[in-house]
């Protein structure tokens, strides 16, 4: 068996764990809608129990009361996205941010088995991945991400490995984005595999550069950035259209989404997510036109790539200004990122493969 | 409900605490997000509300009657707008998007030439619209100035206000520490019994002391303040976001402007060179240049580039990848007055000589052709360029006989490397090297129609005013030839010969039977490196401006009716900052051990 044939069944396996954690994770949000559901009921049948003091990262430290069903809570803590230990003087939970939680209660959700496996599935499917993409570069002597295949295997090992660093150091629990996440990840990885896959052939002249090391793993660890952020956005704009209809409609408060950070907490782990993609993509646009230099003989032409690649890096400067602006913070802003991550969809697949250009490296 | 109560006092103060005059100043609609955000305000609907207080009288719109004066002055503050900038970006957006989805003039002109042939009814119309041109027309170039003016109407009084605001004193401490957002609170040892006022109010002063001296240390600006005995310092720091935010937004007007006037020094042209050949970079050697508007062509240095030898390397061990480019080296020799210099040009390797880069952008095959009239005298022996039409490099090439012959003779010639036949008959390569190259010609007569000093692309045969005597409708096969190979020509007009540039090599041996071309960019661009120096600004002040926190710090300490002493900590964001809370805590407690506790 050859390193790339290896390398395939890597990727297969991956698959079939991510898969599992896909399903892991949607089995984990159907549980938070029963939990809010419940919680829901319990409030209306007028059995408060004791306030709880809301964490959305409450498995880490569990909130031990066995019941299943939490009385409301105030978003708490939730609402900054830093678990405050409780203030000297005050009281408990009434924290400035929190000062929405009349409106969209939050409901607290306890530990959860099922997202414990989906985690775990996660990781395995990422070794799995990591093995698959180096095998690859083994195999083929180089990077591996010099033709669409390479690209879209190496780009969704970033989007998982971004999410997974995220988990590891964000002090709000994300996981519930993991449904998104494996979901995403386990399409395009199915679409590349089966439809892009090429064996391993030598890299054309153009692509033999340090820039093509340099340019193109920005450019795929900004996309694992803003696939995250544009899930929180997805999210966001959920919430936030939850929290507004939350006071009339019963359904709603039953929904996954009473467990999860109220609307503003959520915005604001998308911006933070979005810049560190737009850093990135920065980066991408500039080492491009240096690559482009080099290879071209001009480092700016209004090449197809180049004008999405600008047309993206616009988008997220909107996503950025938008968020500074009157009437434009919140939803609308989140739409601006939903937007650009489109567009970052729409540069990989239609521009890579109906356009015409120079940069026609998709090796189909 | 005693929430909402809270957070308007809260905000109310916490207003009090920005008005300070340091703040960066920003347009009348800016939102950081702190004016009233409670829970979810953000996502709520309707907060298009005008924001009471941040925006001056002045930014009314519906002020009823203006002076001419004041119309200027209030168009001005609606283009230097938040919105209208966000506006102007969003149109950018959209406005590069045909670009791509038509070809460009400036990227692919053939592509062009097509898109009128496919579409002749369409392409006029969208040509009126500068669909061709989109990066220079009009409407673009005006989404784009406009989006820099209003940059530059945005930073210029920012910039001013930041250099003031970097020699301002910290703002004073807010009456109600505890109304603001990041806040805590730590005992101070001597309470109400154990501890006379004297003694207290020391200990206090002290604690304030040490927390300056701190918050120095860390970084900050501080300042003491002490308001009806209650000793306090206000500290603020992150300066560095606003200078990394102007920073940013200034280079980028440093870009625009370094492509629009150093654009102008440069010049690009190009060249095909035939191995063994050479040019001289001077303007009339080359096939083609394209001058900046303040080019002079006094500037270019008269070098001699000379194409000693082009290596092309192809696959043939993988088999899913036979004849791959591997590999495109251009050996040459560069003259100058510096004396005579070997060196190598490859694709991403470009060779800086003389103030001019030369990059290598193309290579093929450029058979040698000989004509001779019916006495055996050569009236024709040139390497012609062939251009490439796929990547078995089948490549087309036009001859032209001007003289010699009873006439003028063009021929149009097919050049494949590798030949083979499809099942149609057709000839096609099935690889790019020289394993078994074949050339095929289709001979015309009549005029070439360059006499009259018209001119014309040498890769192109007009054949308007001839007759095709070979290929094609006339019956009579073209001429079919492999180096060193001749044959007659129709009508006795004499003899054409493909010449091998290997005549001595083995019978099957054809792979240096025919010489090669690259064609080379020259080019001279001087804003190349300003846009280099503002592009790390750029990213530098991005840098600077989304990830250094700006924010302002508060130590008080306040006795208590009940004689306590307590040091209130407080922090306020400044922008997008979410480790405040944090970072109040941590000064808290590092702080509070360091002063003596209870
Ligand atoms: C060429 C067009 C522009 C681009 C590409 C652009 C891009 C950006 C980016 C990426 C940021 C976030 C990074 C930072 O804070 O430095 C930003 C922030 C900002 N921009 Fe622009 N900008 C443009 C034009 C303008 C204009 C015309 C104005 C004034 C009306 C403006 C005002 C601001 C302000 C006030 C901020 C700070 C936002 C904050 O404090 O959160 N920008 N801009």
């Amino acid at each position: 068996m050859t390193l790339d044939e290896i390398s395939i069944i890597a990727v297969y396996s991956a698959m079939a764990v991510y898969a599992i954690a896909f399903i892991a994770y949607s089995i984990d949000l159907a549980r938070r809608s029963a939990a809010s559901a419940q919680a829901t009921d319990a409030a209306a049948a007028g059995t408060s129990e004791a306030p709880a003091v809301a964490d959305a990262g409450s498995e880490r430290e569990p909130v031990l009361q066995g019941a299943p069903a939490s009385a409301p809570a105030a978003a708490g803590s939730a609402g900054g996205g830093t678990a405050t230990p409780p203030r000297a003087g005050r009281g408990a939970g009434a924290s400035r941010r929190g000062a929405g939680a009349g409106a969209a209660p939050s409901v607290d959700y306890g530990r959860s088995p099922s997202l414990r496996v989906a985690v775990a599935m996660t990781v395995i499917a990422w070794a799995l991945h990591l093995a698959a993409t180096v095998l690859r570069g083994f195999a083929a002597s180089r990077v591996p991400w010099a033709n669409m295949y390479e690209f879209a295997l190496t780009g969704t090992l970033v989007i998982t490995t971004v999410f997974l660093v995220v988990l590891l150091i964000a002090k709000t629990d994300l996981r519930f984005l993991g449904t998104f996440v494996t979901g995403l990840v386990l399409v395009l990885l199915g679409v590349a595999t089966v439809n892009f896959y090429v064996s391993v052939v030598p890299l054309p002249p153009a692509l033999q550069s340090v820039w093509l090391v340099i340019h193109v793993f920005v450019a795929t660890s900004a996309v694992g950035f803003f696939a995250l952020g544009f899930a929180l956005s997805v999210v966001q704009l959920m919430q936030s259209r939850r929290e507004a209809i939350v006071a009339t409609a019963d359904s709603v408060k039953k929904s996954f989404l009473a467990t999860l950070p109220d609307s503003t907490a959520l915005e604001n782990l998308a911006y933070r997510v979005n810049i560190v993609g737009f850093i990135l993509w920065t980066f991408t646009l500039m080492a491009g036109a240096i690559w482009a230099e080099k290879a071209w003989g001009r480092y700016w032409g209004w090449d197809t790539k180049e004008v999405w690649t600008f047309i993206i890096w616009v988008v997220y400067a909107g996503y950025i200004h938008a968020r500074a602006t009157r009437g434009w913070r919140g939803s609308r802003s989140a739409w601006l990122a939903i937007i650009g991550f489109s567009a970052v969809l729409f540069n990989f697949t239609v521009v890579n493969l109906f356009f015409k250009g120079l940069h026609a490296y998709s090796g189909l | 409900m005693v929430s909402s109560r809270r957070s308007e006092a809260e905000r109310a103060d916490a207003a009090s605490a920005r008005d300070t005059g340091v703040d960066p100043l920003r347009p009348a609609d800016y939102d950081d997000g702190t004016a009233g955000a409670s829970g979810a305000a953000g996502a709520a609907a309707g907060d298009d509300a005008p924001a009471a207080g941040s925006a001056g009288p002045e930014s009314s719109v519906t002020a009823p009657k203006l002076g001419p004066g004041e119309w200027v002055r209030f168009a001005w503050r609606q283009l230097t707008s938040m919105r209208t900038a966000l506006l102007l970006l969003l149109l950018l957006a959209i406005a590069a998007v045909p670009g791509s989805l038509v070809p460009q003039r400036s990227s692919d002109p053939n592509g062009v030439v097509q898109y009128f042939a496919d579409n002749p009814d369409l392409a006029p119309v969208l040509d009126s619209f500068q669909m061709f041109d989109v990066y220079t027309s009009v409407w673009f170039s005006a989404i784009y100035l406009l989006l820099f003016v209003s940059l530059i109407g945005c930073i210029i009084p920012r910039t001013k206000h930041h250099l003031e605001a970097l020699r301002a004193r910290p703002p004073k401490t807010p009456a109600r520490l505890s109304r603001l957002s990041a806040y805590t609170e730590r005992e101070l040892a001597g309470g109400a019994d154990d501890a006379p006022d004297a003694a207290a109010s020391a200990a206090a002063e002290s604690a304030i002391a040490s927390a300056a001296a701190e918050l120095k240390k860390a970084g900050y600006r501080v300042e003491r303040y002490d308001q009806r005995g209650v000793p306090s310092v206000s500290a603020e720091r992150g300066y560095l976001r606003e200078t990394g935010n102007l920073v940013f937004h200034t280079a980028l007007v440093g870009v625009l402007v370094a492509v629009a006037i150093g654009g102008g020094f440069g010049f690009s042209g190009q060249r095909v060179i035939v191995e063994g050949q050479s040019f001289v970079n001077t303007l009339a050697a080359y096939d083609s240049f394209n001058p900046g508007r303040f080019f002079d062509d006094g500037r270019l240095t008269p070098y001699r580039l000379t194409l000693d030898e082009l290596d092309a390397v192809y696959e043939t061990e993988n088999t899913d990848a036979l004849g791959q480019p591997i590999d495109f080296t251009a050996h040459v020799t560069i003259d100058g007055p510096d004396g005579s210099a070997e060196r190598d040009v490859k694709v991403n390797e470009p060779l800086y000589e003389y103030g001019t880069d030369v990059y290598l952008l193309g290579n093929g095959y450029a058979p040698t052709i000989t004509v001779r009239d019916p006495d055996g005298e050569v009236v024709f022996t040139d390497s012609v360029p062939f251009l490439p039409q796929d990547a078995n490099l089948t490549s087309i090439g036009v001859i032209k006989v001007p003289d010699g012959l009873a006439e003028q003779i063009g021929m149009v010639g097919f050049f494949y490397p590798t030949q083979s036949t499809l099942s149609t008959g057709a000839y096609t390569s099935t690889y790019p090297d020289l394993v078994f190259p074949v050339l095929t010609l289709n001979v015309y007569s009549g005029d070439l129609g360059i006499d009259d000093g018209t001119p014309r692309s040498v890769y192109q045969l007009d054949t308007s005013g001839m007759e095709q005597l070979t290929g094609g409708q006339t019956g009579v096969d073209s001429v079919e030839l492999m180096p060193g190979e001749s044959t007659e020509l129709p009508n006795g007009l004499g003899t054409v010969e493909f010449e091998s540039a290997s005549p001595d090599a083995a019978g099957d041996d054809f792979s240096q039977s025919v010489p090669r071309f690259a064609s080379f960019d020259v080019h001279h661009d001087p804003s190349q490196v300003w846009v280099l120096v503002f592009a790390l600004l750029i990213l530098g002040g991005l840098l600077l401006s989304l990830f250094v926190p700006r924010r302002r710090m508060w130590v008080k300490a306040v006795t208590r009716p009940d004689g306590r002493v307590v040091l209130e900590y407080a922090g306020l964001a400044r922008g997008d900052d979410p480790g405040l809370e944090r970072a109040v805590e941590e000064f808290a407690d590092r702080h509070a051990g360091a002063a003596p506790i209870r």
